[in-house]
């Protein structure tokens, strides 16, 4: 049946026609009315003739294309996947028991070698729940009825949150004259509001930018009231902690030579020099490099400046000694890798304020920059031929 | 106000309504049923349908044979409006021409709503409104003010029915099956408690349940359009007193309907499985007080 273009009565017709052109995807069972059969041709003339919107096959693929992860098929898809990762494991001649995504992604990165720069053009294994997006169940039951009281507004899991915080922050304010008591938003700090794209992976739901913003402004109204617990377990959930960053800095061991000296050896690079550079604790503040002093390797003010920093900033300036080895680059390039390389064998000697304080500071960052690559039809990497205009 | 012959074809097909013979039957009960009274007294009993061979039939038509099944008349009193504010309209200049035969009067310029009429209407909706619930109708509340929001969707959780108090986007009704998808169920009754929008306009759903046949209870103050509502209820809109009391009514004839309806099941289950044990079916107790 052609439907689309014959109007009939409202429903009839869209039923009638997605019958047959929405044969792929699954459908659940119809919900009924009492006692009325919907299905039965003879009733169509019952109902009057009215102009429905003329309904492309073109515009419904958006409609079918929702439709198209159903339950059953992420179930299969997923149970592919795990007789997958036994292959793989038995194929790497490894235990399919204890087959990790580490050692899955190494799998594949080993039999599927890919010279592509983009990471996520790469071939890939992973679960379907990582790959497929979260889908929708469907939101209502056999009778019809959806599950959900604020279903008929769009954006349900929202505005059903935002129901319920207002509740809250109602209730707080109605009881606000009986308990004076403010809890202290210790719990707040070092942890930051969940960004947009976080919470609409958590609703399965897409929000504007208006609406996040108003949902934020709704919880920062009811932190301003006097909480209790459950409240504070409605925001927290929320919140996501945000990790610092300095406890990713790796810190050297301490080492000891033959003569009891506690140092610490660590490595730096800048453009295409390396450096390893020795920092011992106590000394009187001696800089020997390639076994030369450094007044004499780095003639330039600007260089020997670079290689102070790091203790001219903790007011370490006489207490170590240094001895380093470098090579590559030329005299800056070198200065700035072993700059690096005694703050990061610093660290070791350092307490974690001050580490942090050195890489607010810049000084355990390792600079990016390198050479840019010359091009054809250039002089340089940005400088072109000389134009002429004739 | 009678339903529109649109609206009867599609409560027809939706089994709100079996046939129309309900407009012919409204008889006054015994207690000289009138907007004004306060009617404690009860609904008569009514003879039982003679075919017995439909249970089902029996559950849907049984009250469609009388004006007030649900009496839902002893729920307010033209007393308990005024004490609500219910009478309370706009200014003159705001007065919309077509809510000209509800206004009363006009008092130092504000116009004053009749509620004799609002109380007849409010009865018709309300009746309107149980049978929709007794026969497991979505309903939808919808408005668009911000002060009641809270409440209207408070309101229909309680009722176990659904509210509509945000944005109203565009085809959400003319084109639900786009939004939602193909199998979606679109409610079979809207109750406004605002007509109009935060622009003073009207709603748009006010239009799109028209246009997709789905019977509409409103409450319309006198600056509104009280045109393509089903069942309008002349009243004031903008008091919270007012718009209390509307929800409590609603909820309260909603919840008796269910419960109604759930009853009347349990009889009928009884009396099936005791019509299958093969004893004597003994006349059901239909004593309708609620």
């Amino acid at each position: 049946m052609a439907a689309p273009c014959v109007s009939w009565g409202r429903a009839l017709s869209r039923r009638l026609s997605h019958a047959v052109r929405v044969s792929l995807c699954q459908r659940p069972g119809y919900w009924t009315t009492s006692a009325t059969d919907w299905q039965a041709g003879p009733r169509s003339q019952v109902l009057k003739l009215i102009h429905t919107t003329v309904v492309t096959s073109k515009k419904n693929v958006q409609a079918s294309r929702q439709e198209s992860y159903t339950e059953d098929f992420i179930k299969k898809q997923i149970e592919d996947f795990n007789i997958g990762k036994r292959h793989l494991a038995n194929m790497m001649g490894e235990d399919p028991e204890t087959f990790t995504e580490e050692d899955v992604d190494r799998a594949i990165a080993y039999l599927f070698p890919s010279g592509l720069f983009e990471k996520q053009a790469r071939p890939i294994m992973k679960h379907p729940e990582q790959i497929f997006p979260k889908q929708r169940a469907i939101q209502w039951g056999e009778d019809g009825r959806p599950f959900n009281f604020l279903f008929y507004t769009g954006k349900q899991s929202y505005y059903s949150l935002m129901h319920e915080v207002y509740g809250k922050v109602l209730q707080l304010e109605a009881h606000r004259g009986l308990l004076s008591e403010k809890t202290e938003s210790k719990d707040l700090i070092g942890s930051r509001w969940l960004i947009k794209e976080e919470l609409e992976e958590m609703l399965v739901e897409k929000l504007s930018d208006q609406d996040y913003v108003q949902f934020i402004r709704l919880l920062e109204k009811l932190l301003t009231l006097p909480y209790g617990p459950a409240e504070e377990e409605l925001v927290q959930r929320f919140r996501k902690s945000v990790t610092v960053q300095s406890k990713k800095q790796v810190i050297e061991p301490v080492q000891y030579d033959e003569r009891g000296m506690a140092f610490s050896t660590s490595e730096g690079r800048r453009k295409s020099a390396t450096a390893q550079a020795m920092v011992y604790e106590h000394g009187s503040g001696k800089i020997h490099v390639n076994g030369v002093d450094y007044l004499l390797y780095f003639p330039v003010t600007q260089d020997r400046e670079q290689l102070m920093f790091p203790f001219h900033f903790l007011d370490r300036l006489e207490k170590h000694d240094v001895t380093c080895t470098v090579s590559g680059g030329g005299r800056s390039a070198q200065a700035g890798a072993i700059r690096l390389a005694m703050a990061r064998a610093l660290c070791s000697f350092v307490t974690e304020v001050e580490i942090e304080w050195m890489r607010q500071a810049g000084l355990l960052t390792t600079d990016p920059r390198i050479r840019e690559r010359k091009k054809p039809g250039q002089e340089g990497a940005r400088r072109k031929f000389t134009w002429k205009k004739r | 106000m009678a339903p529109s012959p649109a609206v009867l074809t599609r409560l027809l097909c939706a089994g709100v309504w079996r046939r129309p013979s309900f407009l012919q039957k409204a008889t006054p009960g015994p207690a000289g049923l009138n907007g004004r009274t306060v009617s404690g007294a009860q609904v008569p009993v009514v003879s039982e349908p003679q075919d017995d061979d439909d249970l089902q039939s029996r559950i849907l038509d049984v009250p469609l044979q009388h004006s007030d099944f649900f009496n839902v008349k002893e729920l307010f009193s033209v007393k308990s409006l005024f004490e609500a504010r219910v009478h309370l309209g706009h200014k003159a200049g705001c007065r919309h021409r077509f809510m000209e035969p509800y206004i009363f009067g006009n008092r130092l310029g504000q116009d004053i709503i009749d509620l004799e009429q609002t109380a007849l209407n409010l009865q018709l909706a309300l009746n309107f409104t149980a049978h929709v619930a007794y026969r497991k109708g979505i309903i939808l509340f919808v408005s668009r003010n911000r002060q009641f929001s809270h409440l209207i969707e408070k309101t229909a959780q309680d009722c176990g029915e659904y509210a509509h108090t945000r944005y109203f986007k565009g085809g959400l009704l003319t084109n639900a099956h786009l939004l939602f998808g193909p199998t979606v169920r679109l409610p079979d009754l809207i109750i406004f408690l605002h007509t109009l929008n935060n622009v003073f306009e009207s709603h748009v759903a006010v239009r799109d349940a028209a246009k997709m046949n789905i019977p509409t209870v409103g409450i319309v103050d006198t600056n509104c359009n009280p045109c393509l509502i089903t069942y309008p209820i002349p009243g004031n809109d903008d008091s919270p007193q007012a718009i209390q009391l509307f929800c409590k009514l609603f909820r309260t004839t909603i919840n008796r309907a269910k419960e109604k309806r759930r009853q009347m099941e349990a009889l009928h289950r009884l009396q099936s499985s005791r019509g299958s044990e093969g004893s004597e079916t003994s006349a059901p107790d239909k004593s309708h007080s609620p």
